[in-house]
């Protein structure tokens, strides 16, 4: 049997930021009590009508002009139509062959469409209720529904489940470049759908797909997606044939378990929405969403690159996190420029300790931590101790110096006669390696070197200390 | 032209219960009504574009600005099942 | 002493601005007579006399079909699954008329969900039809028909989708007008087929009608994406000859399937209006032949999906006891929707469902284009269009409920123009007798105009109006 290679798309829906939602004025919702942001239209009361919302139509272009789509002139809605209780008027307005933007490309992966529509309504499973005796209930809150929504279709051009997380936080960090949508996942402004199918390497034939839906964090896409395709793998290689089925992949048990099969595929009859005109979409319309367009993280990623001298990883890295890249440039606010590359690598421990949180968000303030990497800078304090810093910082914030100076964290140095102390008891506590250095062997240097580090708990200067330990064994 | 099966699909996704009663004769009476609506079938209709709205407007946008909501009891008010301040159904994963 | 229920909607305006006439007094009378009706053309009277406004109406009380929204009042659209339904908001077209002075006297009776043409299908029974209470007043707008021809409400607004207004004014003898699509806002308007629901007045004149049509159209409606605002205006028609008017008779609506009574009176009129200095040719409409195929792929596709939301959860009728969600829906929407209601979704439903779209919706919407395209060309040469408005006479109750193509078939001569969007008004012109034989029942002549045409076809209509001199005082007994 050939060697089988993933095929990946992406479906994301992005909520956008505006005040009001898509089709009515209520205001959009942030834990407001249930049903308190609610109106005939979005509650979908006979003979309320839909009017879209303006800001929506301009956050569409400037998604769809940054993703390089084409505008179409003239888009228009569609009625999708199926029944759930989270869906009130029993159709859901959406666009279908006529969206707002189509084509368009993000770091080589070619993206079909983009496109507006409502958000659906949540509903809240709330078990056994006490009324109807044995019956499990669900209770609906239309706070949510008709949120305005952007879906983005990629065009299946993903290689592997890291290629789709990487280009996702590419993706998310663009759209909130755009300052369009809060896209964070975990309280669903932003969400993926994967399609996923399995075809023997150099082939161009398509397999069956399958859709993983929902999937409410980077890491839990790219697991899902791994699972799918290992799930897939086994069945072609047992001879056996992919259905096409609806999957959820459960991050706890990592299993996927089918949520509906094709024969139960939904016919969703969509149809021109009669109620909405069609959106022209004119010159100016374009020229003002082209204006509200500020810098894209690939741009910022090249200029991060080039003017400030970070490598293509560590730029990425800043750039694709938007929010480590605001944090990132607000620090050398306070360093300058020139320490581009000490704070880019101190970041990075940065964020090995706050993991996906903002760091706008935690108690280390950029003048900080700016301080703290100007500390090291001058060799005052030493890179281990500074790490122990960060921590402090990261738990309870403060000033770095303060903190040095509370816990005795300054740099041991050459001034300091401990120092050479220190390594004098080093020395004479491993007379071996000590042989072995004077003899010439530089390898050995490191179990001195260790156990002076030790000794200060990371306070010494590693070059400090090699010199120190040079010079005594000179003598 | 409709037989019995498509009866029930297409009730099925208009979500309607039909009594036997009811099956029987819709598949006669739709089979009759479309036979009459057959007639377009035979119409030339090549590069004609279909109409969605007969009059032209354009335009017709809304400002991002916010209205008054509907007070929750107002919202709640013609509910046939009210449960925890929202609208209770019988659960879809039951 | 007034007669009171005698006066038109106009002369009880004017009674009331010059002080012979108080507007609670007027509403009081109606109030009574609604209250005392025999045709069951109303849902709801109301009991107080709201405040008398002192706009351009006068405070002469209006006769709202069901199916607009009125805040605290039943707005049940005919149906079961509405029953007693009281919405919080109030459709734009009655709010705007309220304030321009014509506050609300009743809901009336409606087929259901505005499908039918006959009021039969209205969940709360069907309404008569005052000149021979064994036959039906039309529909779907029966009850606002029947009412105003009865003398229970002054005048009454009503929603015409393939000919709503315009045969059931015809049917009682009295002036119905569609206007525009677009003209008149939807918003609040329960709806029916979205793309061809139209708010307009039923009158016992032409110049009641444009009255009231005058407060109906004007800024768009900011809550309705398909409103306009409207070009022009409407004034109070005062024309009393047709000269230089051209007048098109289709032949494909004016002989095949119409009664033979009808025709005579439609042949009459033309007579009398050539009289009055119009001239009176044949025009083609092509494709008028394929309007009610096409209507009724549209309008059943487009109510399939307005009636989804009709689903148990968040008003109306609900099921009891249902085992789980498809059964509730399922049950619910089986007993709260009539049979023509159900029939209506099925073949909606059928017609956008996988594999038959283009075969049945797309080519609909093409035959549209098709006809819109016909009228356009008509109105090159002709001003307006003229047709009986209904093929025959009011039919008695339950005679076309056994076969639901027998009872399309009455708006074969209405659809076309909503499939066009254009405006179109029915007159009565005078009375024939039932196919059968038997007393002699009203008859309507439709005048279709081109988009935003309302104030030439009121003058126009009303020019034959005065002419033909149509005495409805029967009805009113
Ligand atoms: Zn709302």
């Amino acid at each position: 049997m050939s060697e089988l290679e993933a095929v990946i798309g992406l479906e994301i829906h992005t909520q956008l930021k505006t005040r009001t939602k898509m089709f009515c004025g209520c205001e959009l919702s942030f834990g407001e009590p249930p049903n308190t942001r609610t109106c005939p239209v979005c509650l979908g009361l006979p003979g309320a009508l839909p009017v879209a919302n303006a800001r929506a139509i301009h956050f569409a272009l400037m998604i769809g002009l940054a993703l390089g789509c084409e505008v179409a002139p003239r888009s228009i809605f569609h009625r999708k139509n199926y029944f759930y209780p989270d869906l009130p008027k029993g159709y859901q307005i959406s666009q279908y062959d006529e969206p707002i933007c189509s084509g368009g490309e993000l770091a080589g992966v070619r993206l079909h469409r983009v496109h507006l529509e409502e958000d659906a309504a949540k509903l809240i499973h709330v078990g056994e209720s006490g009324r109807i005796h044995g019956s499990q209930r669900s209770v609906v809150d239309f706070n949510r529904g008709g949120t305005p929504l952007v879906e983005i279709v990629t065009e299946p051009e993903l290689r592997s489940p890291g290629h789709a997380r990487e280009w996702l936080t590419l993706l998310r960090a663009t759209l909130r470049s755009l300052g369009v949508s809060d896209v964070n996942m975990e309280e669903g402004s932003l969400r993926a759908d994967a399609n996923v199918s399995l075809r023997p390497v150099g082939t161009s034939v398509l397999g069956t797909k399958t859709e993983l839906k929902n999937m409410n964090s980077f890491r839990f896409i790219e697991r899902g997606i791994a699972a799918e395709i290992e799930r897939q793998r086994q069945i072609i290689e047992s001879g056996g044939a992919v259905e096409q089925e609806t999957l959820h992949f459960d991050p706890s048990s990592g299993r996927l378990s089918s949520l509906r099969s094709k024969e139960e595929a939904e016919d969703y009859r969509y149809f021109p929405e009669p109620d909405l005109i069609p959106i022209a979409t004119t010159d100016e319309m374009v020229s003002a969403a082209r204006a509200d367009i500020g810098e894209l993280p690939l741009d910022r990623a090249k200029r991060f690159e080039a003017d400030l001298g970070l490598n293509a990883d560590g730029a990425r890295n800043l750039a694709f996190r938007g929010e480590l890249g605001d944090y990132f440039e607000r620090v050398l606010g306070s360093t300058g420029a020139e320490h581009a590359v000490a704070v880019a690598n101190w970041i990075g421990q940065l964020v090995a300790r706050i993991g996906d949180a903002d760091p706008a968000d935690t108690n280390v303030t950029p003048q900080a931590f700016g301080a703290l990497v100007m500390l090291v800078g001058s060799r005052a304090v030493s890179g281990a101790a500074a790490r122990e810093v960060l921590d402090v910082l990261v738990a309870e914030g403060g000033d770095p110096q303060a903190i040095i100076d509370a816990r005795g964290l300054g740099s041991l140095s050459r001034k300091d006669g401990d120092l050479a102390t220190i390594v004098a008891r080093a020395i004479a506590a491993d007379p071996s390696a000590s042989e072995r250095v004077r003899a010439g062997n530089d390898k050995a240097i490191g179990a001195l070197v260790g156990a002076v580090m030790r000794e200060t708990r990371g306070r010494a200067d590693g070059a400090e200390v090699t010199r120190l330990i040079h010079e005594q064994l000179a003598t | 032209m409709i037989d019995r099966d498509t009866v029930l699909h297409v009730a099925r996704l208009a979500r309607l219960e039909l009594s036997e009663e009811e099956v029987a004769r819709l598949t006669i009476e739709l089979g009759a009504v479309l036979e009459h609506i057959e007639t377009i079938s035979r119409l030339d209709l090549e590069g004609v574009p279909p109409t969605s709205h007969v009059i032209d407007v354009t335009g017709a946008l809304r400002a991002d600005e916010p209205e008054p909501c509907l007070p929750r009891e107002r919202a709640l008010e013609s509910a046939p099942e009210v449960l925890d301040d929202g609208f209770a159904v019988p659960s879809p994963q039951a | 002493m007034m007669d009171l229920v005698e006066l038109t909607a106009a002369q009880a305006a004017a009674a009331i601005g010059r002080g012979d006439l108080a507007a609670r007094e007027l509403f009081d009378f109606y109030r009574d007579r609604a209250a005392a009706d025999e045709l069951n053309a109303f849902t709801w009277v109301a009991q107080e006399s709201p405040e008398a406004g002192d706009g351009p109406l006068g405070g002469v009380p209006l006769a709202v079909k069901d199916l607009f929204c009125t805040a605290g009042v039943p707005s049940q659209s005919g149906s079961r699954i509405l029953e007693g339904y009281r919405p919080p908001y109030t459709a734009t077209v009655v709010e705007r008329l309220a304030r321009a002075g014509a506050p609300l006297l009743a809901k009336t009776n409606q087929d259901e969900f505005a499908m039918g043409s006959s009021t039969e299908n209205s969940g709360f029974g069907p309404t008569l039809n005052p000149w021979d209470r064994t036959r039906v007043p039309g529909g779907s707008s029966g009850g606002s028909a029947a009412a105003v021809a009865a003398g229970l409400a002054p005048w009454a607004i009503g929603t015409d989708t393939g000919g709503s207004i315009r045969q059931p004014a015809a049917l009682c003898g009295i002036v119905g007008l569609k206007p525009t699509y677009g003209a008149v806002s939807r918003y609040g308007m329960i709806a029916f087929a979205s793309s061809l629901d139209q708010a307009g007045p039923l009158t016992r004149d032409v110049s009641d009608a444009a009255l009231l049509l005058m407060q109906m159209v004007g800024a768009r409606d900011p809550r309705d994406a398909t409103s306009l605002d409207y070009p022009g205006s409407v004034s109070l028609p005062a024309r009393t000859d047709l000269h230089g008017i051209r007048l098109g008779v289709p032949t494909e609506l004016s002989s095949d399937g119409i009664e033979p009574g009808v025709l005579g009176a439609f042949a009459a009129s033309l007579e009398l209006a050539r009289q009055l200095g119009a001239s009176v040719e044949t025009c083609q409409l092509p494709h008028a032949a394929h309007a009610l195929a096409a209507y009724y792929v549209l309008a059943p596709a487009e109510a399939s999906s307005n009636l989804a939301r009709f689903d148990g959860v968040r008003y109306g009728l609900r099921a009891q006891d249902a085992t789980d969600l498809l059964d509730m829906y399922t049950r619910t929407r089986h007993d709260g929707f009539g049979a023509e209601v159900k029939r209506r979704i099925m073949l909606g439903t059928y017609a956008l469902s996988s594999g038959y779209y283009e075969a049945y919706y797309g080519r609909a919407q093409r035959v549209r284009t098709l006809i819109a395209r016909d009228f356009a060309a008509t109105f090159e040469h002709f001003d307006f269009v003229v047709t009986p408005t209904a093929p025959g006479v009011a039919f008695e109750l339950g005679a076309k409920t056994a076969d639901p193509y027998a009872m399309y078939l009455n708006d074969i001569c209405t659809v076309p123009a909503s499939l066009a969007g254009i405006p179109a008004i029915s007159i009565p012109n005078g009375m024939a007798a039932p196919p059968g034989g038997g007393k002699s029942l009203p008859v309507g002549l439709q005048l279709i105009g081109p988009a935003f045409s309302e104030d030439r076809l009121l003058s126009a209509a009303f020019a034959l109006e005065q002419a033909l001199g149509f005495d409805g005082r029967a009805a009113r007994r």
